[in-house]
């Protein structure tokens, strides 16, 4: 909300300046989001009057106009199309200097002399208006300093208010908060009722009294819509954010910024029989104020005469029933709606108002005659008018109850952790306006007031309280309270365990949206479909990960693009798989590589990453986690078929590691050889706690063969029947040289492997190694048809 | 004898010139081996009477030992410099790089997060997580925020169906963790959140961390204790802390918190806000089967990649997302 300072310090006014008092309804919730001087910066402008007014020998645009400031007058050479004899305009006489340190100089225009120059509204940094000069009110006094004569020593706070506080959405709202402050009396002016001149009425009908409890009508007849509302109504609109329409829109949004209720007048010659507010009708339709035309949903509370809508209730008026130049009598509006049927409305239609604005987060419900009569009053000021008597339709059932919520000093004490003094309570709630009606043994019963709806409970009060008392006056204490030891699992690695590993293999951490592009997904998981989002931000944000590697493929591209050719990433984070009803959301570990496997420098070579690198470093991880995983020959989609592995640990699933298929690479642009893998978080965190062995104090045993067998036998399979043969004793196998080449014959290769014994109390004697040894050469030959090589 | 000297004098110069261990070797054969030149005066001992014989020998031993002490001074010598050319010979330009990977890094975000972990572990603290698709009802209905509340509308919400959502912050996970369990509580969540907003200064993910205390005794005096240690912890500084009331929904009374960051030209503080925070509201409470007369609590919330923008100095938040390894790197 915006305002106007100078209008608040007329309700009341601390001795602070601007920055104080600005300090302090932020420090008390009202944060003050920004503030603007409410003119540029000028001087040596005053109210001028033109004296005369004859065409410009030279020109045609340009007038020669003699203007006084009082003291003499001058010619000024003039384009203005509005400049006309008698006109009090704002003067900037020679030696004045305009917003942008523009100074006036005496000038020749198309050979015409010119002292000074006549200003419109937005060389004075009053507004962007640029509808020729600004014209003041013909009792202008010429000579005066315009800043003086336009109070322009003001400036417009613009206040971010929380949504609980209605009550401050007008200058009498913040007055009383300003009020409570500074311990000062606030002063508005005075309401009071104004008499019927007429007998007629409005006929008003309220259908639906839960989303109307409250309705006001007067008819004001023989208004003269040509006449302008004042300048000093006008300056306070437009200092508060409010551009001038007509009188009529004028008063009723003045009203609303001074009092806080919003108000509407309808041209009462376009209203057909009366007034009726109802929900609307399935398709019915209506052209708004702002010109667009809107279908109706039958859930919006709408303002109807008895054939059509002309408004919506608490949102925004039609076009039709709104009031014009020619309007000679209106029909005044002012209404209570209930924020609950209104929520909404307004966003639906693709608006937000002031009215709806206020009305969605609460009017004082007890506020619409008060500014009923106040509006009434000034627009009989301005456009005169004979008023009739106001109709005021009224559910006191579906009204906001009348509240009164208990207070106890304990609570008080026990919320904000100090024991505040009864009588400085009792200051703050009174001067809040809430009033206590009845002294409890421990506290209060206090009485809420209508301008208050966001007060229903103890701690409503309690932050009252607190707020007024002020935060940081509150004291700082250490909470007390201890808790039991919480068990300390040391077989479960924290996933930082996992994430520093990877930045020690080089592994840079990235953090890619959870929604990614489909066409990408598609590409990488196009057996499954993302959970598609139904707002999303752009299309290629739109369905949820079903893996991290979309995302993270990207973010090569992302980088291959920027000449970095060598990319190590990882990303934790959950990925999202429709499951029938139930949405499976599981923490993934996921990771890409491309370019050389060693950072290129004199030493590391040149080498690009492959499969066996990034393997090694997940062997590595699951030693630091402490379990055994098993990489078995697989297929996946988004991986080379020959050079894909599933990753299993006790049979179950836990993961993925391969190089990207060359297909998918091309088209997602990529260059070189990806790797890429992904575990399930969870499946692998778990390891065990060590459970140490006796060391052997006997001699280990080596013993090495070389055996040619099929390429497509797997050293797992070599391994698994190497292991099954070599007694209980075997405590290593390693394969320390793969060959293949023609030699071998074809589908042909060589495995070179060193077994390793050692028996924890004994020395292994020499016949009993050989016959195991001997044990595994039969077995690679009968079940694998492995050959030793000479 | 005057040939034993003469002996001495051609053995001493022939062991100064030796310029190889190998060399100096053929000059202990030749001179003192068992047929050494100076070894075979000793044949010339038995033409001796027995009365000449001790002190020739003796002359003879001597000369053994003025040679042999010369071949053994120039043997040490020798082998020094063997050692020292071989050590001359291998050494290496130690300015080079050395072999193997280079560090990775951690995303500054969690950096950041793992910094917040620490703090609040510390001070008994449980780490929390919960599903980043979430239902209306602990994204908004639990946490005080009905269908019809403005507060709705702060929260640009991504939406799958009218139920199901993107959670807009970490606070339902206290929910799930209160339904769960029985109080006291001391937990945070740290993770993902989203909102519906994209520009300069919003991404449409970004990451908090809300944190919950619920105890029989607890106060906002405590909660202004556990956030301004907090905030000095983190940034290292001691810096000034204030406490501003605002809404939450799901918290009364309700505070933001600006630190002190600089000043402005008159000298006075310049105010930055960092967190939200407040007494936990009993209609939340009262969702999670909470008896509010019976315990209080607080809670707060805090934007994770702010902090990180503080505390590193990065200007714009959506690098933080574009994962370029130019800007990562900067935060190994």
């Amino acid at each position: 909300m915006k305002f106007s300072e100078q209008w608040l310090r007329e309700w009341v006014n601390p001795a602070n300046d601007t920055q104080a008092l600005m300090d302090q309804i932020t420090m008390a919730g009202l944060e003050v989001d920004g503030f603007e001087p409410v003119a540029g910066k000028f001087s040596g402008i005053v109210v001028g009057e033109v004296v005369s007014v004859s065409p410009h020998p030279d020109a045609d645009k340009l007038r020669v106009c003699q203007v006084t400031d009082g003291a003499q007058t001058v010619q000024v050479v003039c384009g203005a199309p509005n400049v006309r004899d008698g006109l009090k305009v704002p003067f900037a006489v020679v030696g004045a200097v305009l917003p942008g340190d523009f100074k006036i100089k005496k000038a020749k225009l198309r050979g015409q002399p010119s002292e000074g120059m006549l200003c419109s509204e937005s060389e004075l940094g009053l507004s962007d208006s640029h509808d020729g000069l600004m014209e003041l009110p013909d009792n202008a006094p010429v000579g005066q300093e315009l800043s003086e004569f336009l109070k322009l020593n003001d400036v417009t706070i613009d206040v971010d208010l929380t949504p609980n506080r209605s009550d401050c959405l007008s200058i009498k709202g913040i007055a009383r908060e300003v009020g409570v402050l500074n311990s000062l009396v606030v002063e508005g002016p005075e309401i009071l009722p104004v008499e019927a001149m007429h007998s007629e009425v409005p006929a008003i009908t309220v259908k639906d009294p839960e989303g109307c409890p409250r309705y006001l009508g007067r008819i004001l007849r023989n208004v003269d819509l040509s006449i302008e509302s004042p300048l000093w109504m006008q300056e306070k609109l437009r200092r508060s954010g409010i551009r001038s329409i007509d009188a009529a829109v004028d008063v009723t949004n003045y009203v609303m910024l001074e009092l806080g209720q919003p108000l509407h007048a309808f041209d009462r010659e376009e209203i057909e029989g009366g007034i009726v507010v109802r929900r609307a009708t399935q398709g019915e339709k209506l052209v708004l104020l702002d010109g667009q035309e809107v279908e109706l949903t039958p859930d919006t509370l709408v303002i109807a005469d008895h054939a059509k809508p002309i408004a919506i209730a608490g949102v925004m008026g039609g076009e039709h029933s709104g009031v014009s130049e020619r309007t000679r009598d209106l029909i005044l509006e002012a209404a209570y709606f209930d924020p609950i049927t209104l929520a909404g409305k307004a966003r639906h239609y693709g608006l937000h108002t002031d009215a709806s604005h206020r009305f969605e987060r609460g009017v004082d419900y007890e506020l619409a005659r008060d500014a009923m009569e106040r509006a009434t009053a000034l627009l009989m000021s301005i456009v005169g008018g004979e008023p009739g008597d106001i109709v005021e339709v009224v559910s006191k059932q579906d009204l906001p109850e009348d509240r009164t919520v208990d207070l106890r000093e304990t609570r008080v004490a026990d919320v904000l952790g100090l024991e505040i003094d009864r009588t400085t309570v009792e200051e703050i709630l009174t001067r809040l306006g809430l009033h206590i009606d009845k002294l409890l043994k421990d506290g209060w019963r206090v009485h809420v007031p209508s301008f208050r709806p966001d007060i229903s409970i103890e701690e409503d009060l309690i932050e009252e309280i607190g707020r007024i008392y002020g935060y940081n006056n509150l004291p700082v204490t250490e909470p007390t309270g201890s808790l039991g030891l919480r068990p300390q699992e040391e077989a479960v690695r924290p996933v930082s365990a996992i994430q520093n590993y990877f930045v020690a293999c080089g592994y840079q951490e990235a953090i890619t949206y959870s929604f990614v592009d489909p066409k990408v997904q598609g590409l990488v998981d196009p057996e499954r479909e993302g959970i598609a989002l139904a707002n999303p931000i752009s299309s290629d944000l739109s369905v949820m990960r079903t893996s991290l590697w979309s995302g993270l493929l990207k973010t090569v591209a992302y980088n291959q693009n920027r000449q970095q050719p060598r990319i190590r990433l990882f990303e934790t984070g959950l990925r999202f798989i429709k499951d029938g009803d139930h949405i499976d959301q599981q923490p993934m570990l996921s990771g890409v590589v491309a370019g050389g496997q060693l950072p290129e420098n004199w030493a590391n070579g040149r080498r690009s990453a492959d499969f066996f690198d990034v393997k090694g470093e997940l062997e590595g991880l699951f030693q630091l986690l402490g379990i055994e995983v098993q990489f078995l020959a697989s297929q996946h989609p988004a991986l080379h078929p020959g050079q894909t592995a599933e990753l299993i640990r006790d049979g179950e699933h836990v993961g993925w590691l391969g190089t990207l298929h060359p297909q998918v690479q091309k088209k997602l642009e990529l260059n070189g050889t990806i790797l890429m893998f992904e575990l399930f978080l969870n499946s692998i965190v778990s390891g065990y706690v060590p459970n140490f062995k006796d060391i052997s104090k006997f001699p280990e045993v080596r013993r090495d063969l070389a055996i040619i067998i099929g390429s497509d036998v797997g050293f797992a399979d070599v391994e698994r029947v190497a292991k099954k043969h070599a007694g209980e004793h075997l405590t290593a196998l390693r394969a320390f040289d793969v060959y293949q080449g023609e030699s071998l014959g074809e589908g042909n290769r060589s495995l070179a492997l060193s077994l390793f014994w050692q028996h924890p109390e004994r020395t292994l004697n020499e016949e009993e190694v050989h016959s195991l040894f001997n044990g595994v050469i039969d077995a690679l030959r009968e079940e694998l048809g492995a050959t030793l090589r000479s | 004898m005057e040939n034993l000297d003469q002996l001495v004098q051609d053995g001493l110069a022939a062991v100064e010139s030796a310029d190889s261990l190998q060399a100096l070797d053929q000059i202990r054969v030749e001179y003192l081996g068992k047929k050494g030149v100076i070894t075979q005066q000793a044949k010339t001992l038995g033409k001796l009477s027995a009365e000449e014989r001790p002190a020739a020998g003796q002359k003879i031993n001597e000369a053994k030992g003025q040679v042999e002490q010369a071949i053994n001074a120039r043997r040490t010598d020798l082998e020094r410099a063997a050692i020292e050319q071989k050590l001359a010979s291998e050494s290496i330009d130690v300015t080079l790089p050395g072999r193997g990977q280079d560090l990775g890094g951690l995303h500054p975000v969690t950096r950041t997060l793992q910094r917040i972990e620490q703090f609040f572990s510390r001070a008994g603290y449980t780490v929390e997580q919960g599903p980043e698709i979430e239902d209306d009802y602990h994204n908004f209905e639990a946490l005080n925020i009905p269908g019809h509340h403005p507060a709705r509308a702060m929260h640009d919400t991504f939406y799958f169906n009218p139920g199901t959502l993107l959670r807009t912050h970490t606070s339902p996970v206290q929910i799930r963790t209160m339904e769960d369990g029985k109080p006291p509580f001391r937990m945070i969540c740290p993770g993902r959140v989203y909102r519906c907003d994209s520009d300069m200064t919003h991404t449409p993910m970004f990451h908090q961390v809300e944190g919950l205390l619920v105890e029989k005794d607890v106060s906002f005096a405590d909660l202004k204790s556990t956030v301004e240690e907090f905030l000095r912890v983190f940034f290292e500084r001691d810096l000034e802390v204030r406490f501003r009331p605002s809404y939450f929904p799901f918290t009364e009374p309700s505070a933001e918190v600006d630190i002190e960051w600089g000043r402005e030209e008159d000298g006075s503080i310049k105010w930055l806000e960092v967190m939200g925070c407040g007494m936990v509201h009993p209609k939340v409470f009262e969702h999670c089967g909470i008896d509010a007369e019976e315990y209080r609590g607080f809670a707060f919330g805090l934007g994770v990649e702010r902090l990180a923008m503080l505390r590193y100095g990065v200007n714009d938040l959506r690098m933080f997302f574009e994962n370029d390894l130019r800007f990562l790197r900067q935060f190994r």
